[in-house]
């Protein structure tokens, strides 16, 4: 706090630094820089020092050597020839990968319970009472772990898939078929998915010395196009609404114009699924979503999401009574009541804590570590550290990059946050 | 302010205990303890017991170096390492010894300025897979799903491997021997790879054993032995020639029961300046003489400590092969003493 | 006229029963199970879940065995008894190995030295969360963090006193120049004179009185420590000594002072930026090359010293909630009585600004409690992960998987859950007498 004094007028004394409020601020901030630096050149001497002794040099020059590892889940292209530096960012990608699905996942599920906590139903209540207690009370670690167990323990392997010529004889069925019309395959290393092909592709562009799917850029440009257009459809039927009180029927327009576009660009590159089908060991072909991914989002989604449904339970009731009665006095369904009125108003407490839950959950990504996701701590701080023995620099890039990601999210979240707080008169 | 100001305290008696200075031994014998970097998940090598007793191959050499050096088999404090942490340990001096299933490889030994000084055991990285796989070969792997354990060498042995051969496979990276004999037997993965001897250790414990086929290709060479810090030749010299006097123990004979006996009654004058019943061996070590004698009665000769923790008579049932004596085939040999 | 006499009941009709959907266990579940389409698919799904969950864990706990000395028995006897292809739990390792567990390696004729500690903790916490309590009390609240050490570690007993001389010739420093230098120069004073004393005078001075007057016991070394012991050793020892120094980054954050603001805001959001796991990581490779050449201590101290860092910058956060909490008026108040500014922050603005955040400070703890599983990865035996490895490596006990996480898992609800019930109860009480 500070403190309006009326100071003598007298000639400056040495002793003021000291003794004279108004000086001792100054004195303190420059007693307090002058240790902090003190601190600071301590430690990068001390650095200095130990790299010298123990004849060692700081430099990132590894990050361009040959990695030699190989990474089962690689979003961007990358071989064990590849360097260290793509290496990290495959992991980099993985973290944020992780992270990103583990948000998603945890705030539809922290909803839906934080809502249902509130339900009037008995056994709803409390089960998700028992749901976010059980969560929430555990270390994450444990649910990393579980997750992972439950996963490989409960699939079966590849092998039962098999149809044997002996097995056709004798009539027996496999121990194990695929879902969904033979595209899905669950085993126990993951699960394999079909992945979009298309037959006649667009070459690859270079951006940025980036090799970018002009496929993927193509679909979202037609995409991007036909939203727009029905954007501009429904903009006129509502300004059609508003001048003579009915609505244009545009759902058939709408369709038209997003659907056709995209599919006859689809059609025109030859698009087919890339159905996983069993070969020797494995699923190949498709998308292989390995359990170690599904593990980690999973449970960091289930432990996150018992601190969201808090958050939301907290949130909803601090919406006053009042607000409810008058959206039933209006006539709103429970349902409507709560997406129109009290969702929206309580998300303006939600939304700063949410902010904390989801910067918890990115980090906690780095617990990849106990299911051997490759994330940026698996691959930088995990294999490249130990092949390289480069430590100190490894470990400061890691650090470095999760501070700038959770800088990054928390203005991202923050400017949101201000942006639908509410506008005090 | 209260307690930080203690760890500060504390933390300041213990820098000014944990000087790591240039010369081990007199660090080690000043503490009366000395420091042992180990494993503590791998069977056979290096964990601990209910009681909490460390016992393995490995455990069994930090012993047989502390007997040498401090006269008490029992003064070993055991420092739990994982991959990642061993060789900071070493190099921090938080260890004074690494015993610790590590590879020696010319990065290590050069860039990582570590010493290894001896190899207790000569290993090999192989593969072991399901008998119904129907594989009978390494080569047979393309397209396989591969477990392998993570800050190791034989990351970059697998690697190569299937490039050399032209084959591609899936790594699942597991974090420690358990997890990956449980994810290879939950199928998670066709085929575990590690050191031939964890592999063996993994497969005596098996409930189906038989069930499973380690391939016969080793492909790399894994020397696993200590290693201590450059720049301290003296204390590199204790450990070697320990251990070296626990293999020459084997190669006359010389056992835990036997040893003293031996020292008086022995007629070998080899034996007689191993044991330090003539000659100054241990002097010029810096130790005494009997340190020979201690190491050995500790937990016994090389043979007797492979027998012991990872022999034929235990569940791991692990071969000698390449760890032989010389004189049987293998490739366990002690420079003479004199 | 007739006279009809109209009925007029003078007696009350006995009540009646309501009609059996309006009553008793039909009329509880249509109320609270089948109020309504929607409600009676979520009972149904729950049911179902329910169901499932049981059908699945039930014949496993049902065929537990308690007694045997390995996997391979245990297996045996749950196929004896419960035929072939049954599954079952094995607990035999929970009885075999507990005390691994709780205590990690601590020494086992010893174990009274950490249940001591353990049991006084709640004596020394008692003050401070219920002010009915005699204040002589905070006495030995304070001297319990150097009786702890010296119960745990052991040793000389002079170790622990002779670092208290050092905070008591910190506090006399502070009281005789406060009143001319100021708050912040006399407390620098006396910390410089203090780190002095732990510096130069501590060894010297606690070897002196130990060979005058010997009093000590069994030394227990840090890598003895394991399990719960070892969670919680370093769960407190962070979150105490966090404390106040988060409360200084807290009142740092919101100073006036622009360095001393843009430091300790810089420190907060390094820390609460990076994962606990790179600050884990942090202590056991890194630490190495920032300290002196040569120098080298124990991992779990530098754990808990990189724990206390990052429990800090969390504290301070929930300071700065509470210190937000307060109404501008307590200030101007402090203000309009003319006390200075470690005045009203001493009378006026901590000990409210602490009491609101009370709650936050056990959640903190909570978090960071569950957090020292983390420790596993820098190789240290935490209960859930270490220790589990270590089991799992002896030939016994190889391939037990789902026992040990149960039992650590459970042992950690148990505590976390109390804790938490314990904070919102404590919620409530702060609310009632703060309105």
């Amino acid at each position: 706090m500070a403190f309006v004094q009326d100071a003598p007028k007298d000639s400056f004394r040495l002793g003021m630094l000291i003794y004279d409020t108004r000086y001792r601020a100054i004195t303190i901030q420059v007693i307090v820089l002058t240790l902090f630096l003190l601190f600071l050149s301590w430690l990068v001497n001390n650095t200095i020092e130990n790299l010298a002794a123990k004849d060692r040099s700081f430099d990132f020059g590894f990050l361009w050597q040959r990695a030699g590892y190989d990474i089962n889940q690689t979003l961007i292209s990358y071989t064990n020839d590849s360097t260290h530096f793509r290496a990290a960012l495959v992991g980099l990608l993985n973290t944020l990968l992780a992270a990103t699905v583990g948000c998603i996942v945890a705030t539809i599920l922290g909803v839906l319970v934080g809502v249902l906590r509130l339900s009037k139903n008995w056994l709803v209540g409390r089960m998700m009472t028992v749901y976010v207690e059980v969560l929430r009370n555990v270390p994450v670690l444990l649910w990393i772990l579980l997750t992972m167990t439950i996963l490989s323990e409960t699939t079966p392997a590849p092998s039962d898939f098999r149809v044997t010529e002996a097995m056709i004889a004798a009539g027996e069925a496999p121990k194990a078929t695929m879902m969904l019309w033979d595209t899905v395959a669950i085993t126990n290393r993951g699960m394999n998915v079909p992945a979009p092909l298309v037959e006649h592709g667009l070459p690859r562009l270079e951006l940025l010395g980036m090799s970018v799917n002009s496929n993927v850029l193509a679909f979202l440009v037609v995409l991007g196009g036909s939203l727009w257009v029905n954007s501009r459809i429904r903009g006129h039927a509502r300004r059609v609404q508003e001048a003579t009180g009915v609505r244009p029927v545009t759902w058939w327009k709408s369709l038209a114009v997003i659907v056709l576009p995209t599919v006859a660009l689809l059609m025109a590159l030859g698009f087919h699924l890339d159905i996983p089908t069993l070969t020797r060991f494995n699923f190949k072909g498709g998308t292989e979503i390995l359990h170690s991914f599904t593990a980690l989002t999973l449970a960091l989604a289930l432990y996150t999401s018992a601190f969201i449904a808090e958050i939301v339970r907290a949130g909803i009731m601090a919406i006053s009574r009042g607000q409810s009665e008058a959206a039933f006095a209006l006539g709103l369904r429970p349902g409507r009541t709560m997406s129109l009125v009290i969702l929206p108003q309580a998300l303006r407490v939600i939304i700063p804590p949410l902010i904390s839950q989801y910067l918890n959950l990115t980090k906690n990504t780095s617990l990849a570590i106990a299911v051997s996701y490759m994330d940026l701590r698996g691959t930088l701080g995990g294999i490249t550290l130990n092949q390289t023995g480069k430590e100190l620099e490894c470990m400061l890039l890691m650090m470095a990059i999760y501070l700038t990601l959770s800088l990054i999210i928390s203005s991202v979240m923050n400017a949101f946050n201000r942006a639908v707080a509410l506008k005090e008169r | 302010m209260k307690n930080t100001v203690i760890l500060g305290a504390l933390s300041v008696v213990a820098l000014s205990a944990g000087m790591a200075s240039a010369d081990t031994l007199a660090d080690v014998k000043a503490r009366g303890e000395l420091n042992c970097g180990v494993n503590v998940g791998l069977t056979g090598f290096g964990a601990p017991d209910a009681n909490g007793n460390y016992q393995g191959f490995d455990v069994a050499l930090c012993k047989a170096v502390a007997a040498a050096v401090l006269g008490d088999a029992s003064k070993v404090k055991y420092l739990p390492t994982t991959g990642e942490t061993r060789f900071t340990a070493l190099a921090s001096g938080e260890v004074d010894v690494l015993i610790r299933n590590s590879t020696w490889s010319f990065q290590r030994d050069t860039d990582l300025k570590f010493d290894f000084v001896a190899v207790n055991y000569y290993d090999g990285q192989g593969f072991m897979v399901k008998k119904d796989l129907g594989v009978s070969s390494a080569k047979e792997l393309d397209g396989a799903t591969v477990c392998i354990q993570t800050g190791t060498t034989t990351e970059l042995n697998l690697a190569d491997f299937f490039k050399a051969n032209n084959m591609s496979y899936t790594p699942v990276n597991v974090a420690d021997d358990s997890e990956g004999q449980r994810q290879y037997l939950a199928g998670a993965c066709d085929v575990y790879t590690t050191d031939a001897s964890g592999l063996a250790a993994s497969r005596a414990t098996l409930p189906d054993a038989d069930n499973h086929i380690i391939l016969p290709e080793i492909i790399s060479k894994e020397p696993l032995g200590p290693l201590v810090r450059h720049g301290d030749n003296n204390w590199g010299d204790i450990i070697r020639w320990t251990y070296f006097a626990l293999v020459a123990a084997e190669e006359y004979g010389v056992t835990s029961a036997n040893v003293a006996d031996m020292a008086t009654s022995t007629n070998n004058p080899e034996i007689k300046r191993l044991l330090g019943a003539e000659g100054e061996l241990g002097k010029m070590l810096g130790l005494d003489n009997e340190w020979a004698k201690r190491a050995i009665a500790a937990s016994g000769n090389y043979g007797e400590i492979f027998e012991a923790n990872i022999g034929s008579a235990t569940p791991i049932k692990l071969a000698r092969g390449l760890n032989a004596l010389w004189t049987q085939g293998g490739l366990q040999y002690a420079p003479p003493f004199r | 006229m007739t006279s009809v006499i109209p009925f007029v009941r003078n007696e009350m009709l006995p009540e009646k029963e309501p009609p059996l959907r309006e009553r008793g266990v039909v009329h509880w579940m249509r109320q609270n199970l089948f109020s309504g389409p929607l409600n009676t698919v979520l009972t149904l799904l729950g049911l179902a879940v329910l169901l499932w969950v049981a059908s699945h864990v039930l014949p496993w706990l049902m065929h537990s065995v308690w007694n045997a000395s390995s996997l391979t028995e245990c297996r045996d006897i749950i196929t004896q008894r419960f035929g072939e292809g049954a599954t079952g739990a094995c607990w035999a390792m929970v009885k075999e190995r507990w005390h691994q567990y709780l205590y990690g390696f601590y020494p086992m004729d010893l174990y009274w030295r950490p249940n001591l500690a353990f049991v006084l903790m709640f004596v020394a916490i008692a003050p401070v969360l219920y002010t009915s309590l005699p204040r002589k009390m905070l006495w030995f609240t304070a001297i319990y963090p150097a009786l702890t050490f010296w119960l745990l570690w052991g040793g000389s007993v002079w170790t622990p006193v002779v670092a208290m001389l050092g905070f008591v010739i910190l506090a006399l420093i502070f009281r005789a120049l406060v009143g001319k230098l100021g708050v912040p120069v006399s407390a620098g004073i006396g910390v410089v004179v203090a780190a002095l004393w732990w510096m130069f005078a501590q060894g010297p001075v606690s070897d002196a009185l130990q060979a005058a007057i010997p009093l000590s016991i069994t030394t227990v070394d840090s890598d003895q420590f394991g399990g719960f012991l070892l969670s919680i050793v370093i769960g407190v020892t962070a979150i105490s000594a966090s404390l106040p120094m988060g409360i200084l980054l807290a009142l740092g954050r919101k100073s006036d002072m622009l360095i001393v603001r843009t430091l300790s805001v810089g420190f907060i959001e390094f820390i609460r930026g990076v994962p606990l796991i790179t600050l884990l990581f942090t202590a056991s490779l890194l630490l190495q090359y920032f300290l002196p050449p040569g120098s080298n201590f124990d991992i779990i101290l530098r754990v808990i010293i990189l724990v206390t860092l990052f429990a800090a910058a969390y504290i301070a956060e929930v300071i700065r909630g509470g210190l937000a909490a307060l109404p501008r008026g307590q200030y101007e108040a402090a203000d309009a009585l003319g006390l200075d500014y470690w005045q009203a922050q001493r009378l006026i603005i901590m000990p409210q600004a602490l009491k609101i955040s009370i709650p936050g400070i056990v959640s903190s703890f909570i978090g960071l409690f569950k957090d020292t599983t983390l420790v596993a990865f820098v190789g240290l035996q935490d209960p859930l992960k270490g220790i589990t490895t270590i089991v799992r490596a002896d030939i016994n006990w190889k391939g037990i998987y789902w026992e040990p996480y149960i039992f650590a898992g459970a042992i950690f609800f148990i505590i976390c859950f109390g804790m938490s019930r314990y904070s919102m109860w404590l919620e409530r009480k702060l609310k009632t007498d703060h309105r």
